[in-house]
């Protein structure tokens, strides 16, 4: 236990410091939401009315391009060679650094959620809506990602693949997110119906993506 | 015959000698059998001769269903009882549910521009098929990103059984979601909800897919195992040129 607790405390560490790569995430959020409006028009009502789906897909790429740092850096530095033979089980491991990497990548992107808002003409209740679902939504990305990471741990040139096997698997997360964000401001659906089913979404991606990625990383590693 | 018989690739490679010439009669036979009971069935009151694109449509759906239900299958073989053949079984039919995949949803959407007015919506069952395409293509993508066959057959293992949850998804979509699709007629408890007259050629239809897949399938496992001899002898060779350390 007190070794996973380490592990925890390590990597969120590792990622406010310099070269950590917590930040970047929240940076490449804002610029694409604020790229949105340039391609869309300023039509501020296609705005609130899309602005949603402009920000949970927003979230969406920015948590798919920090995924590679789950593993990368301890891969090359023989960090994880060392946590595969260590006594704690894999998955806790897996779980600790999971948990860790949403704490510093996808929960910022939810602090900075009222401010786009604004960028996307939401208001109070539109914003505090979309950042609740991406609360919630958000780990959902993260375990589904870190299976996908550690499929490409090992690659050297993995490039675009991670982002090709991990988006199909992220699309209904999408979907109810953006369905709930919609039935908490137009409705006529209850926001409870897709709110729930996106929690229960985020939930069966942690079991099942720590027991995904645990065997991964067993069978990837030579 | 056990499967375990054959996890010797030369055993294999002889087993599929033999096979082969009869399964690609059978393919042929039932094909033939199948596009003269499709010419023969009756027009739709509704959609005339158009129906008829019904006949590649629906098996092609199952097929690409099926190829990812063998890919799982396979999957299980690497990861719990590390068959020798599972990956080559796995890596050979990617392919083949892609390209059935893509037929059914290039029939699909050619037979709904005349049928629905659109060549595309995005209801629960266009959708679920299409992730399905773009989980197979990722698949093939992934095998031809790890060279060394076997940790390439792992990880594809993983992603394939992380996917398969997609199966029962497509499957029940058109029950669970209100979907434009038509709901299930065939596969269902109360039995198909079809005349004789149009069953009996998409059955035929049916099997005549299945033995390709599985025509194809063999033929694409023989040429996998020959390919990886090939890589295995080219490194051999490396390895003893002049100037190579060892």
């Amino acid at each position: 236990m007190r070794a996973l607790a380490a592990l925890f405390v390590r990597d969120l560490r590792l990622a406010v410091r310099v070269g950590g790569g917590g930040g970047i995430g929240v940076l490449f959020f804002l610029i694409v939401v604020v790229l949105m409006p340039f391609a869309i028009g300023p039509d501020l009502a296609l705005l609130a009315r899309i602005g949603p789906a402009i920000l949970w897909l927003g979230a969406l790429l920015a948590s798919l391009l920090t995924l590679d740092r789950l593993f990368a850096a301890d891969h090359e530095d023989g960090s994880l060679d060392l946590i595969l033979m260590g006594g704690t089980p894999l998955e806790l491991a897996v779980a600790a650094k999971a948990l860790a990497h949403w704490l510093t990548t996808g929960l910022p992107l939810v602090i900075v959620v009222p401010l786009l808002g604004l960028f996307m003409n939401l208001d109070g209740r539109a914003s505090a809506a979309v950042a609740l679902t991406l609360l919630v939504g958000t780990p959902a990305l993260t375990f589904i990602g870190v299976i996908g990471a550690s499929l490409s741990v090992a690659l050297r040139r993995g490039g675009l693949l991670l982002a090709v096997l991990i988006l199909p698997l992220t699309v209904p997360v999408l979907i109810f997110g953006v369905s709930a964000s919609n039935a908490a401001i137009i409705g006529p659906l209850p926001f409870g119906t897709p709110f729930t089913i996106l929690c229960a979404l985020s939930l069966v991606s942690l079991v099942i993506g720590i027991f995904a990625a645990a065997a991964a990383l067993r069978h990837g590693m030579e | 015959m056990a499967l375990i018989d054959f996890a010797n690739p030369t055993r294999f490679l002889a087993f599929a000698e033999r096979v082969l010439p009869w399964l690609i009669g059978l393919t042929v036979l039932a094909f033939a059998g199948g596009l003269y009971l499709t010419g023969g069935a009756p027009d739709d009151y509704q959609q005339g001769a158009t129906v008829k694109i019904m006949f590649l449509h629906v098996p092609s759906a199952w097929l690409s269903m099926f190829g990812w239900t063998v890919m799982s299958i396979a999957a299980l073989g690497t990861l719990v009882w590390r068959h020798p053949l599972a990956d080559v079984a796995a890596k050979a039919a990617a392919p083949l549910g892609a390209a059935f995949t893509f037929l059914c949803l290039t029939t699909g959407s050619l037979w709904g521009r005349p049928m629905w007015g659109t060549y595309w919506v995005w209801d629960a069952r266009l959708t679920s098929v299409l992730v399905l395409f773009l989980m197979y293509l990722g698949v093939i993508a992934l095998w031809h990103t790890v060279e060394e066959p076997s940790r390439a057959g792992r990880a594809a293992a993983i992603l394939t059984l992380v996917g398969a949850i997609n199966i029962p998804i497509i499957k029940w979509s058109v029950d669970w979601w209100n979907t434009l699709h038509q709901p299930a007629s065939v596969v269902k408890l109360s039995g198909p909800a079809i005349h004789p007259t149009i069953l009996l050629p998409l059955m035929t239809m049916a099997v005549a897919f299945l033995l390709l897949f599985f025509t194809l399938h063999i033929a694409a496992m023989r040429n996998e195992i020959l390919r990886r001899r090939v890589r295995t002898l080219m490194l051999m060779r490396a390895q003893a040129a002049p100037g190579n350390a060892s």
